[in-house]
């Protein structure tokens, strides 16, 4: 399945005009640090993370007849908001409450996509995205090769929050995309994609963003600070955990970083990635879902194979633990700056 | 051991049963023919032809089945608003120590949920969810059943938990996740279980646990006691809910689905979440006994669990109970939820029968509301004084011995926590000691 994403402005946001400090909460773990570059020109907006949905989605309902957007209580605007006002400006039959039933709301999605029209599910926490495993593995992921290309779901998108919160535990922390990463599609434009947005960042993550339509490459990572010591690489939430690791590193032990934000898990963009490794020589790998069978084992794996002679240490995951994600012991689950600067100094005393 | 190969035919035009058998003779298959032989016989006395899949009629009349072909299942009730027995034949004629209980747990709920809702909305817990309308159910259910019967709840069912004896102090640890939570700080507050008490640890994915609670009532099979799984009208629109109800008719299981309807699943309403005369029409088309109730009677909800759980014994069948109740939920009030807030809420219904009945006054009410809500804020205070559990307690349980992995990771996780000890210590958890 293409973990990817659809409507550019969802999940990568750029600003150009000035740095916030980040919204520092106890609550959060990472420090948020916007980006400053800019994908398209034109007019632009300060915004957080729910609003931008809100806006692609809005865009994606204006500009696309057929679009329909779908899900549990997204009527009202959604458990995050993101779909705020929607109902009210484009009416119930586009966008519409379901049963509360996740293989139900995928399956009808792949129905619309099979007929041509674009169907946007929301599923509501990704932990509760497994009733519809069935539907997207079997179903949507296979739909094109199984029929000879005579018919696909191309133009299905599903949205899920995803990822630690604070207080989330079990059922509203998981991060759950090697699952999915784990079952190939054709990664030619329009396929069936899942979207997973980090949750705590609906809020958090406030940059400019620009207000007409756009679309950013599936499976291109991005360099979003350049070094030369270590590489560390990560998505989601983590990334905004790895930038301050790189300043931590940079001050404590005059070291170097390059982050790399993987942005899209499947396809995932081995030529940046194996480039970095080959200049830094040391790669730390992060995710907050467990380590076993994590999509970090991957990257790894495939960094071995391609950059062995160059590399100066082994490859270093820092991620969750092989548990489920715990309510209380969350700061301690979690693969944070403390964890990771450790590591970085491990990598370069190796 | 002994190979068996056995044939059977079965032609159902002559209505014939063949049976040749290879090899070593055997039992099991004969008593199977002999079964078939008597069932099918059955269907001949009640003159129902036998088509595949269905025991009915021919008709020679086209015609839809619509959802107005059939009346609504009523609704059963005892009291009525101002709390009088409307049919004296159906007054359960509760002891009078019996009758306070339930008023008392119903009351004493309704305080722990203001308490710890409040709480939440001070960020001293992380996340509630409040019973308030709910009260009838959980204490008539709880009150016709005995500890023994095994509970399967959705994480609206603390009412069950307080009347089977769980304290006030159990239900603030675990919304604490405190070093005495007996879920050792896992999960979210409200997520309870006790193993004593026989009531099955809450999982937030909705609706999971009710093919469970029929895997469970299966090995109840015989003997005097019942599996009560409880499930919100929304959770009924998941797969988990058909696989349950099905499971539940074919095998045979001795377990009452009790569906607390309260209109909303979040934001969505039932015109939303099902059409059709609700979850209880989908009872007999299951092949389920079925009965609805007033969720704000707490009497109705006592007889329907008795005879619920007297024929699942009896019959070794599944029940299905849907009460309709009010609800609130936290966000804003619908005009039609709040005129059942006004006219019909089950505690006061209660409230108004045992003043009739002379068991209960102002002072009374005064003294048990006063108690209650010191007992409810001791507990808290204590619980939340207390420290977190050993951070090392979430390496625990995930398999019955921990396995190399985990004990790698846990070995790491020892070296590092010490390293970083002022940044993890405001976890009010203290990385050595716990």
């Amino acid at each position: 399945m293409a973990l990817n994403k659809v409507c550019a402005s969802c999940s990568r946001l750029s600003n150009e005009v000035k740095v916030l400090h980040g919204i520092i909460s106890k609550r959060h773990h990472f420090v948020y640090t916007p980006d400053l570059k800019t994908p398209v020109k034109g007019e632009k907006r300060k915004m957080n993370m729910f609003q931008a949905i809100n806006n692609a989605l809005d865009l994606t309902l204006q500009n696309d007849q057929t679009a329909l957007i779908f899900g549990e209580d997204v009527g009202f605007g959604g458990v995050f908001r993101c779909t705020m006002d929607l109902q009210k400006k484009y009416g119930q039959s586009r966008v519409f409450n379901t049963p509360l039933c996740e293989q139900g709301i995928v399956g009808f999605g792949i129905g619309v996509a099979v007929m041509g029209w674009t169907a946007v599910a929301e599923i509501q926490f990704a932990d509760y995205i497994f009733p519809a495993f069935d539907q997207i593995v079997n179903e949507a992921a296979k739909y094109r090769y199984r029929s000879g290309g005579l018919f696909d779901c191309g133009k299905l998108t599903i949205r899920a929050p995803c990822s630690a919160v604070g207080h989330g535990a079990l059922y509203h922390s998981q991060s759950p995309e090697a699952y999915f990463a784990h079952t190939p599609v054709a990664s030619k434009d329009p396929d069936p994609c899942i979207i997973f947005e980090p949750k705590t960042l609906y809020r958090a993550a406030v940059e400019e963003v620009p207000l007409q339509e756009y679309q950013l490459p599936i499976g291109k990572a991005e360099v979003l600070i350049e070094g030369s010591d270590v590489t560390l690489i990560g998505w989601g939430t983590q990334v905004h955990v790895l930038k301050e690791v790189a300043q931590l590193a940079s001050s404590k032990f005059k070291a170097s970083c390059e982050v790399i934000d993987l942005v899209s898990i499947l396809p995932w963009d081995m030529e940046t990635v194996c480039k970095s490794a080959k200049k830094t020589k040391r790669v730390l790998i992060a995710h907050e879902a467990p380590q076993t069978g994590g999509f970090g084992a991957e990257i790894a794996a495939t960094i071995q194979e391609e950059c062995f002679l160059q590399l100066e240490a082994p490859v270093a995951r820092v991620t969750g633990f092989d548990t489920p994600f715990p309510h209380v012991f969350e700061p301690f689950y979690l693969p944070d700056k403390w964890r990771c600067l450790e590591t970085v100094q491990n990598l370069l005393e190796y | 051991m002994r190979v068996v190969i056995c044939r059977i035919h079965l032609k159902l035009r002559d209505i014939e049963f063949r049976a040749t058998f290879d090899g070593v003779y055997d039992y099991a298959v004969r008593i199977l023919c002999t079964y078939k032989r008597t069932s099918i016989r059955a269907y001949y006395r009640l003159k129902l032809l036998l088509f595949p899949g269905a025991k009915t009629t021919w008709s020679e009349k086209i015609e839809f089945i619509k959802m107005k072909s059939y009346r609504p299942i009523p609704v059963y009730r005892v009291l009525d608003r101002q709390g009088n027995v409307i049919n004296p034949a159906e007054d359960p004629k509760l002891p009078e120590d019996i009758v306070i209980k339930m008023y008392k747990s119903m009351s004493l709920l309704n305080n722990v949920d203001k308490i710890l809702y409040e709480s939440q909305r001070q960020g001293r817990i992380s996340f509630y969810m409040t019973n308030y309308g709910e009260e009838a159910s959980h204490i008539g259910s709880a009150a016709a059943l005995n500890n023994e019967d095994i509970i399967y709840g959705q994480y609206r069912e603390v009412g069950v938990l307080i009347w089977r004896g769980f304290t006030l102090q159990q239900l603030v640890d675990q919304c604490y996740g405190n070093k005495d939570d007996i879920g050792k700080g896992r999960q979210m507050p409200v997520h309870y279980g006790s193993k004593e008490l026989n009531f099955i640890t809450i999982s937030s994915p909705l609706s999971t646990q009710m093919p469970q609670a029929v895997g469970s009532a299966y090995t109840l099979k015989n003997t005097n006691q019942v599996v009560v799984c409880y499930f919100g009208e929304g959770a009924a629109s998941e797969g988990d809910a058909h696989a349950a109800f099905n499971f539940a008719a074919t095998l045979d299981c001795p377990v009452v689905l009790f569906c607390r309807n309260n209109g909303y699943a979040i934001s969505t309403p039932i015109k939303e979440q099902y059409k059709g005369d609700g979850i209880a029409a989908r009872g007999p088309s299951y092949g389920i006994h079925t009965l609805r109730v007033d969720g704000n009677d707490v009497f109705a909800v006592y007889n329907a669990t008795k005879l619920a759980k007297e024929y699942a014994i009896k019959e070794n069948k599944p029940l299905e109970i849907i009460p309709h109740q009010m609800i609130v939920l936290p966000t804003d009030l619908p005009s039609e939820i709040k005129q059942w807030t006004t006219n019909d809420y089950p505690v006061m219904k209660l409230r108004y029968y045992i003043e009739k009945r002379g068991l209960w006054d102002e002072d009374k009410e005064k003294e048990w509301m006063k108690k209650s809500r010191n007992d409810i804020l001791n507990a808290f205070n204590a619980g939340e004084k207390k420290l977190k559990p050993k951070w090392t307690e979430m390496f625990n349980d995930v398999y019955k011995d921990i396995p190399s992995n985990i004990l790698k990771q846990q070995d790491y996780m020892n070296k590092h926590a010490p390293y970083n000890k002022y940044y993890y210590s405001d976890l009010g958890s203290n990385p050595d000691t716990g």
